[in-house]
Parts: structure tokens; C-alpha cells; sequence
């Protein structure tokens, strides 16, 4: 597979290290009420969708970044690379 | 019919127009007592089991292709009790004692083949640790054998022992493992089951669950609905897609593991050998074929097929082990596709919706399970409580604190 990196263009799906669901994104708020189930929900269960699936990859062989990256998993064709950075702030995530 | 030597020479004399079809070809009833969604070889032998131990008969296992065109077709042919916990090595032990009596308790030829699992060791510690898990090994009732480097030269004296990264230090041996013809496997067992009475149905996909108060009461099929007092969804790889239909996430993600065949050689692997220090396994097949693979390739997936960094570096383990393989050509390749669990253990057990049960969750380990995970399901359904040897495989056990975690690896499937 090849990655179109945002900032280093395409790049070889080896240089990188994957960590999963982009929903990962979106750690819940530990003192909220029903912290203890939610954190069960975030940690235990995945979608695992057959189909478009966003998931959080990392350039540990380039420059660091974490991704998001939008792919298939029927095809493995990438169809959306972007920094996840900007997907977590767009999401009201991250200062 | 029963299979035997007189069998065959009765049938030989008479030009062999006695064999039957191993299995019928039954249409669907509208109703059963246990409805087992998926017919690989887990779905198969809980359908056995479930009549031959329990004398539950009214039994269909439904298939969405054809029958074990899953990962019972698509394995490395496996069979070991090399596990270390508690929650794990008991029920892996059960297993191999199912597959020493299967042949004869099926009456069906599964080569069931025990030429020995040697894993090797590279360093101290990792001796220290097959020294910990042998322990555990025998006090589960299996075999285990510690070796030191002689011993490993004896049994695989074309091993790069010398090797100036990883040099062999020894290795831990289970001379009751071995291979089973996976294939065979999966016939078997819907022999014996059809045979009791199980109607086995293929190109049966199921589509949705038919719940009615929080109770599941059947399955919607694409050859029509199906009731049963019992469901039980048995199909791992799948289990998220299909769990799904009954709005249940699941502590899984699908993943392939590639495995390959080089052309047939002449025999030169003695038994199952895996390399300690990086991720690869290897086997002979009765053929020839040297049958070998390692890690999985770590993104969630539904393609039967893997990618090339994966190729290579399964193919460098392979050299650093045994640099005699370097010359042999690779016939074929395939990836399948498997349920990786958030511990690397898998699920035996009851859903919060009444009459659903779950199997799934076996990670790269399936096929070696077969015997036990159809042992034990077909109990849970039965009985209505786990086999003992099962009894930690529950859907509950990470809000428990309790998962089974072989690798310490954590939450993070592709690394089990």
C-alpha cells in the first residue's frame, strides 16, 4: 500500500506503524459520570467496519506524524490522508 | 456408511459403485433447536459434538459458501498445547487430546500427524522462559521437553546455529504436537454430524437475527427465516459483521496473516520448527511443500490477501533459521482472514441477548482449537454453563479485569 502523506507525498505503507480505529481520537473524559464504562467502551470495542474504515496510522520510519488515513478494507485502497492533528482539532479535540 | 480397510477392498472388487455423497444436501427446516451460524471447522464440530456427546440432533449449520471454505482451508495445518496461562493451556491441552482420538472417533483419515513442535530459543532468557512455560505445559497434563543445543542439533541439524545475531541457545520441544490435514477436518466432522441426524446447509447466508423482546428467536437467511431455540454464531474472521446484525460491537478486529507453500521437496523439515527471535513457522507437508508463515500484517482488513513488507519479512526469519530454504521456490501464497481479540484470546460464551450465543476471537490460532472450541460450545450450549477448560473464555472479562494475555501485549490486536 502507498500513503499519500499531506506534507512528504506518497510514501511506501512500510515506513509506518498502525495503531487502528481514528476513533481513538476521541478518549473520553475520565471524570466524567460513567467514566469507568465509557473508558471499556474506548479501549475494548471496535467498529471493525467491511468498507471505509478511518484509522490512525504513525510515520515512525519518516517524520513522526500521526495520520488519518481513510481506506478500504475489502479493496485497501486509500482514498484520504490527512495529519491528525488537523482531524482532531477540526474535531474539537486538541488546542 | 462406515469407512475401513475391508470398505475399501469390498468396494475395490465391485468397481466402486458403493460410495455415497459424505454429506446430504438437505433444504432448511422451519425450525430447529440449535441453529450454528458458520460451517468451517468450529461451527462443524460443534454440530458433532452437540450430537454425538449431548444427543442434540435437531441441529442445522448453515453456511454462507461453501463448506470449509473459510480458515479451516486456509491454515498452516498446526496442532500444539504450548500455551502458558491458566485460562488457556488446559482447554489447548483438551484440544490435542481430541485430535489423538479424532480419526477413530469420527471414522474419517484427517492425517493427524505428531512429528513434534520445536520452538527454539536465542538468548538466556528466553530459555529461562520456555523453562516457565514447559512447567506450565506439564502441569496442564501436556508434554514438554527443554533442550539444550545438542538436543536442538539432533532433531534439526540444518539449523543456523551459528548464526552471528541470533545463535541457538536451545529450544522447547512437545513431541505430541504435529499437523492434521485441515481439509479432512472439516469433512469429518460434517460427516459425523450429518450422519446423527445434523442438516448441514450451504449457500445459506445469514442476513439478520429475528429478535422479538430482547430475545433472539432465529435467523433471517437468504434461503428464508429460520427459527431456533438456539442461535450460535461461529464465524470467526466475520464475527464483527455478523454480531452486528444483532447491534453488537465486539472487543475484535479483523486482520489477515499470510501464509505460503514453496514447491514440493524432498523431506527435510522434521516436524513444526519456529524461530524465537523473529516471527516464522515452518512445516513439511506430506507432499513435499515446505508450509511456513509468520506475523500478521497489522491493519484491519477483509481481503483474503496481504501486502509485500509482510512477504519479506517472513522470508528473512525463514533464512536467518535455515538459509537451506533460500533455494527453494514459493508455489503459492494466500492470506486469510481472522478475528484478532484485544487480549489474543478468544470467546466461548452467552451474549446479553437470550438465545445468542458467540464463539469467536481465535486470533492466528484457530485451526489447532478445533476439537475443543466444538467440545466446549457445544457444552455451554447444552448444558447451559462453560466447560471447565473454557470457563475464562466470557465476553465480560476485560470490564472483569481479567483478560487471558498470552503476550502482555494489551489492547492492541496486531500485536498478539
Amino acid at each position: 500500500m502507498i500513503i499519500d502523506h499531506p506534507l512528504l507525498g506518497p510514501r511506501d505503507a512500510a515506513e509506518f506503524t498502525v495503531l487502528g480505529d481514528a476513533a481513538l481520537i476521541h478518549r473520553p473524559d475520565g471524570m466524567a459520570e460513567g467514566a469507568e464504562a465509557a473508558f471499556h467502551d474506548y479501549v475494548y470495542l471496535r467498529d471493525n467496519p467491511a468498507g471505509l474504515h478511518r484509522e490512525l496510522w504513525y510515520h515512525e520510519q519518516g517524520d513522526r506524524s500521526w495520520l488519518v488515513v481513510t481506506r478500504n478494507t475489502l479493496t485497501h485502497e486509500i482514498t484520504e490522508v490527512a495529519l491528525a492533528r488537523d482531524v482532531a482539532r477540526a474535531e474539537g479535540r486538541s488546542r | 456408511m462406515r469407512y475401513s480397510a475391508l470398505k475399501i477392498l469390498a468396494e475395490g472388487l465391485t468397481g466402486n459403485r458403493g460410495w455415497k455423497p459424505v454429506w446430504r444436501t438437505p433444504e432448511p427446516k422451519a425450525e430447529y433447536d440449535v441453529v450454528i451460524v458458520g460451517g468451517g471447522g468450529h461451527g462443524l464440530a460443534t454440530a458433532y459434538y452437540l450430537a454425538k456427546e449431548f444427543g442434540i440432533t435437531n441441529v442445522a449449520v448453515l453456511e454462507k459458501g461453501w463448506l470449509g471454505s473459510g480458515n479451516i482451508g486456509r491454515n498452516t495445518t498446526i496442532i500444539r498445547s504450548n500455551y502458558l496461562l491458566e485460562g488457556n493451556q488446559p482447554f489447548y491441552e483438551l484440544s490435542l487430546k481430541l485430535w489423538e482420538g479424532l480419526e477413530q472417533d469420527f471414522n474419517y483419515n484427517a492425517m493427524v500427524s505428531q512429528r513434534g513442535v520445536l520452538n527454539l530459543a536465542h538468548s538466556d532468557a528466553q530459555r529461562d522462559a520456555y523453562a516457565r512455560r514447559g512447567n506450565a505445559m506439564i502441569l496442564s497434563g501436556a508434554d514438554a521437553v527443554l533442550l539444550d543445543r545438542a538436543g536442538v542439533r539432533k532433531l534439526a541439524p540444518f539449523l543456523d546455529f551459528e548464526n552471528g545475531r541470533f545463535p541457538i541457545q536451545g529450544g522447547l520441544w512437545q513431541p505430541r504436537g504435529g499437523t492434521v490435514r485441515h481439509d479432512a477436518v472439516a469433512w469429518g466432522f460434517a460427516r459425523g454430524a450429518d450422519s446423527r441426524g445434523v442438516d448441514i446447509i450451504q449457500n445459506c447466508e445469514v442476513t439478520g437475527f429475528t429478535m422479538q423482546g430482547g430475545a433472539c428467536l432465529g435467523v433471517e437467511t437468504s434461503r428464508g427465516a429460520i427459527r431456533a431455540k438456539q442461535v450460535a454464531v461461529c464465524v470467526a474472521g466475520s464475527s464483527s459483521r455478523v454480531m452486528g446484525l444483532a447491534g453488537m460491537r465486539l472487543p475484535i478486529e479483523s486482520h489477515v496473516l499470510q501464509a505460503f507453500v514453496s514447491e514440493g521437496l524432498k523431506p527435510v523439515i522434521p516436524g513444526v520448527i519456529t524461530f524465537g527471535a523473529g516471527h516464522f513457522y515452518i512445516s513439511q507437508s506430506d507432499k513435499g511443500g515446505l508450509v511456513f508463515g509468520g506475523d500478521i500484517d497489522g491493519y484491519n482488513t477483509y481481503a483474503q490477501r496481504g501486502n509485500l513488507p509482510v512477504v519479506e519479512d517472513v522470508c528473512e526469519g525463514g533464512m536467518a533459521v535455515m538459509p537451506m530454504i533460500g533455494r527453494a521456490r514459493l508455489l503459492r501464497m494466500w492470506g486469510g482472514v481472522m478475528d484478532m481479540s484485544m487480549d489474543g484470546s478468544p470467546f466461548i460464551d452467552r451474549t446479553g441477548i437470550e438465545g445468542l450465543y458467540f464463539n469467536g476471537g481465535w486470533c492466528y490460532g484457530g485451526f489447532k482449537a478445533t476439537p475443543a472450541s466444538g467440545f466446549c460450545y457445544a457444552h455451554l450450549l447444552a448444558t447451559g454453563g462453560p466447560h471447565d477448560t473454557a470457563a475464562a473464555y466470557r465476553l465480560d472479562r476485560f470490564r472483569r479485569g481479567a483478560p487471558i494475555d498470552e503476550k502482555g501485549a494489551g489492547a492492541q490486536p496486531n500485536l498478539h
